[in-house]
């Protein structure tokens, strides 16, 4: 470890027992595990590349997507994740009330986000272009639906942290927990910017 | 639907095969083995210790112990698996049918592939990583104690889900890596590709979350003054498997979920109309699966560097070029994944550009052999098993080496692509490899983890079993492989091949003789404990860190952190007269024992299970048990404890009074 200074007479034990913070590793292995999530993301972001254009004479992008419906749908997700932030400027200053409140408008806007994605899902099944219906269909439904099976996940998560910080206040455990849902959160943002572009922009024109 | 298909899904009597005699009489012996352990349990009252010591364990050593026990019990079914292909093979001719029809063989071949590979060979690299490593870089425990107990169960879970199916259903016939359209629900309707995704899935999170920590642990908890390049060779072979393992397992579980939505809601990734596409299974498949094997070389790689220094007496020749090697190896093994199907038809263009990258991979291998045989060279080399161990390695090895090489010139490989050339290929390096290696490491790291060496004389029987026994059973499938005979073959028309099948069974016969040979010496080594004692910590000489505690190590692995200031660090302070501190001990910070990793593994093996047979509501039970234990998880907070300093003072004299009874 680079920050120890090692015995200068050559001694094979440190006078003082070097000392491994609690949690002190979850930050790195949090970022890590994100990196295999975002594998999985790759896998179906290269999936749609390849099936994307195999409508097997269904309908294509430009017949089912509304863009403006998706416009509104990002913007959601990106405030969530600018509230997020200031739910994290909360926690810095020790704030445990406002770190509540900016959790929970985070809260709105995912499930306002996951509402749409499911309004969109449910107009597609209804007119006949549901993940059964070709091979870009599928591909599209499994890359929007993990993403948002990701959200949903983190609004759980969320949830969970809320009642936690209630309970225990901003301990140095619960605000690694919030570090960590943090880092989640603007991941599933950095996914969704994926999304938009090369699932709807770029099928668009 | 009716109240029985609601409650039970699919799942009806049926599915239980007592009309397979052959696993009826499995069942049975299964039975009364099985209640003989708990009758044995019940007697001694052992369900209390096991319970306690073992299963909520979080020790990193008691773990990694656990992972080599459920790699032994794997591989005995994986083990009487090949035996029933091999003699279904040797008779299978002159009209006969043999002994096993299609359906049944099927399975066989296709659990042996993944029983073998999952949940054998991954268990025993895990297992070695998790017991050695983080002695060797002089830590206390692993990065993330909880998760590390959490990721053993759900190996467990997958493995349980695959052996569930020999009773209750049935297995895929598929081939180990089930490819669409055959696996397919057209093709493949039943419960056997179920059984074969879930068992993977449950595994591969265990496998994933396993990597995670155990990369973790090594960037974060390196002694003082191990810097990356005085880590212990194994160590670094570890860190890039668990890379690999973090940087491939996630497209596995990609891809499976890919194929079991076709065959769960219908969807057209795989599926031939529809604008699916079959091949990219293959394709994505394999970019998992050729990191793979990589995976469970790599870490065994190291066990035989780690074994050629110690009982060479010599530092590790080409320590820089040996990691340099592994990290190269750790690279190219994204970029080769096409030459398992040559015969796809993408063109020469492409199939030059992997056979090229293929080739390449014989270069950095290739130097790893030589900076062995340069450790090796002018050493004063005691031959004790490990070592036996790694020169069959150098030698089988280097030819299963060449066979690959053959095999990645694409014209070379249009002839021999699924014959059985291909299966004596990767049979030679996965044996001659991985299993020579994992005995090498059981033999070697034994006495540290129970204190006692292992028998000599039976050690050599297994060797000589193995040994002997590999090249009695694949040099025939070499030769009928180039004769052209294809893979998976239950019957055969051409009665000049029975004597190559006939031999290659004796052959199998013989590895029979070297894994029951390696059961007796375990057996006679726990009888001769006492003889085989070795109370010093260090019965080889050994040079790194692991070395330095006491056999087996205490639950906190050292009571001082050491210093290390070489890549052989336990070496260096030998020759510098290290003095073990007597006092001055400090209490010491320990995470606690927890029963979440096995209930968690426990609800998610019930969802599989459920999954498989279509139990819709214990399905989402199971999942939402699991999702509500695990939020419960997060508001436990008495998850460490300190061992006080009386007691570390208490049992590092115990050893020092052990110490005094050896001058």
């Amino acid at each position: 470890m680079s920050h120890v200074t090692l015995p200068k007479d050559g001694a094979f034990h440190l006078p003082e027992e070097p000392h491994h913070p609690e949690g002190a590793s979850t930050m790195l292995g949090f970022y890590i595990y994100l990196m295999s999530d975002c594998l999985i993301f790759a896998v179906l972001f290269a999936t749609y590349a390849v099936l994307g254009g195999s409508y097997a004479a269904g309908p294509g992008p430009k017949e089912l997507f509304e863009l403006d419906l998706i416009a509104v749908n990002t913007a959601m997700l990106l405030f969530s994740s600018i509230t997020y932030g200031f739910a994290m400027l909360a926690m810095q200053r020790h704030n445990s009330k406002q770190v509540i409140g900016w959790l929970l408008v985070t809260a709105v806007f995912g499930a306002a986000f996951l509402c749409i994605e499911l309004y969109e899902f449910h107009h597609l099944i209804h007119i006949g272009a549901g993940p059964q219906r070709s091979a870009f269909l599928s591909a599209f439904f499994l890359l929007v639906g993990t993403h948002g099976l990701h959200v949903t996940f983190g609004m759980i998560w969320l949830f969970t942290l809320v009642f936690q910080v209630r309970k225990f206040g901003l301990t140095s455990a619960m605000q690694r927990r919030l570090g960590c849902l943090s880092l989640f959160w603007h991941f599933l943002d950095v996914i969704w910017i994926g999304v938009f572009t090369f699932v709807y922009l770029v099928r668009m024109v | 639907m009716s109240l029985t298909e609601f409650i039970f899904g699919r799942l009806t009597l049926e599915a239980i095969p007592y009309h397979e005699p052959i696993l009826v009489a499995t069942f049975a012996g299964v039975v009364v083995i099985g209640l003989a352990l708990m009758a044995v349990m019940f007697r001694y009252r052992l369900w209390g210790p096991l319970w306690h010591n073992w299963i909520v364990s979080i020790d990193h050593k008691k773990i990694g112990i656990m992972y080599m026990i459920l790699g032994l019990i794997m591989l005995m079914r994986g083990f009487a698996d090949a035996i029933m292909m091999r003699i279904q093979q040797a008779i299978a001719f002159n009209g006969s049918e043999g002994y096993l029809n299609s359906h049944h063989y099927d399975q066989i071949f296709t659990a042996h592939g993944v029983i073998m590979i999952f949940f054998v060979a991954m268990p025993f690299v895990t297992g070695l990583m998790n017991f050695v490593m983080p002695l060797q870089i002089g830590a206390r425990d692993v990065a993330f104690p909880f998760l590390n107990n959490f990721s053993f169960w759900m190996t467990v879970g997958g493995a349980v889900l695959t052996m569930l199916s020999l009773f209750i259903g049935e297995y895929a016939q598929t081939g180990w890596l089930a490819f669409p359209p055959l696996s397919g629900i057209g093709a493949s309707p039943s419960t056997g590709v179920d059984y074969y995704i879930w068992g993977l899935q449950v595994a591969g999170v265990g496998t994933t979350l396993s990597g995670i920590n155990l990369l973790v642990t090594i960037i974060k908890m390196r002694a003082p003054g191990m810097t990356m390049m005085k880590m212990p060779i194994f160590c670094w072979t570890a860190l890039c498997t668990n890379i690999l393992i973090i940087a491939s397992f996630p497209v596995l579980t990609a891809v499976l979920v890919l194929l079991t939505l076709d065959r769960y809601i219908g969807t057209n990734f795989f599926t031939a109309d529809l604008g699916g596409n079959p091949m990219m299974y293959v394709n994505l498949i394999w970019i998992w699966g050729h990191p793979e094997v990589y995976i469970l070389i790599l870490p065994l790689f190291g066990v035989f560097s780690e074994v050629t220094s110690t009982f060479s007496g010599k530092r590790l020749f080409g320590y820089t070029s040996m990691v340099y090697a592994t990290i190269v190896i750790t690279i190219l093994s994204y970029l080769v994944w096409l030459h398992h199907f040559f015969t796809m038809g993408s063109g020469a263009s492409v199939n030059s550009f992997f056979g090229i990258t293929t080739m390449i991979i014989s270069i950095p291998t290739g130097a790893k052999i030589f900076n062995w045989l340069f450790t090796m060279y002018k050493g004063r080399i005691r031959f004790e098993v490990p070592m036996y161990w790694v020169v069959a390695f150098m030698i089988t090895f280097v030819i299963g080496g060449m066979t690959g090489v053959l095999l990645a010139v694409p014209p070379a490989d249009f002839v021999l692509h699924n014959s059985l050339f291909l299966v004596a290929h990767f049979h030679n390096v996965i044996i001659g490899g991985v299993v020579f290696g994992v005995f090498a490491g059981i033999n070697y790291w034994f006495p540290k983890a129970f204190g006692f060496r292992l028998n000599k004389f039976w050690g050599l029987v297994s060797f000589w079993g193995w040994v002997i026994g590999f090249w009695l059973a694949f040099t025939p499938v070499y030769v009928l492989g180039l004769m052209g005979v294809t893979r998976r073959l239950r019957v055969f028309d051409d009665p000049s091949l029975q004597i190559w099948f006939v031999i290659a069974g004796i052959g199998v016969a013989t590895i029979a003789v070297g894994i029951f040979a390696f059961i007796i010496q375990i057996a006679v080594s726990i009888m001769q404990r006492d003889k085989l004692r070795d109370v010093t910590g260090d019965p080889w000489g050994g040079r790194t860190l692991e070395w330095a505690t006491s056999s087996p190590p205490p639950s906190y692995n050292f009571a001082f952190t050491p210093v290390a200031y070489d890549v052989d660090a336990w070496h260096d302070m030998k020759q510098r007269n290290y003095q073990r501190p007597l006092n001055g001990y400090q209490p010491i910070h320990m995470p606690k024992s927890t029963e979440a990793g096995i209930i968690l593994a426990a609800l998610s093996t019930v969802c599989g299970f459920a999954l498989v047979w279509y139990i819709w509501w214990l399905a989402a039970l199971s999942f939402v048990a699991m999702a509500g234990y695990a939020i419960y998880h997060t508001f436990n907070r008495d998850r460490d404890y300190y061992i006080t300093a009386e007691q570390v003072a208490e049992t590092e004299a115990a050893r020092t009074k052990l110490l005094a009874t050896q001058v």
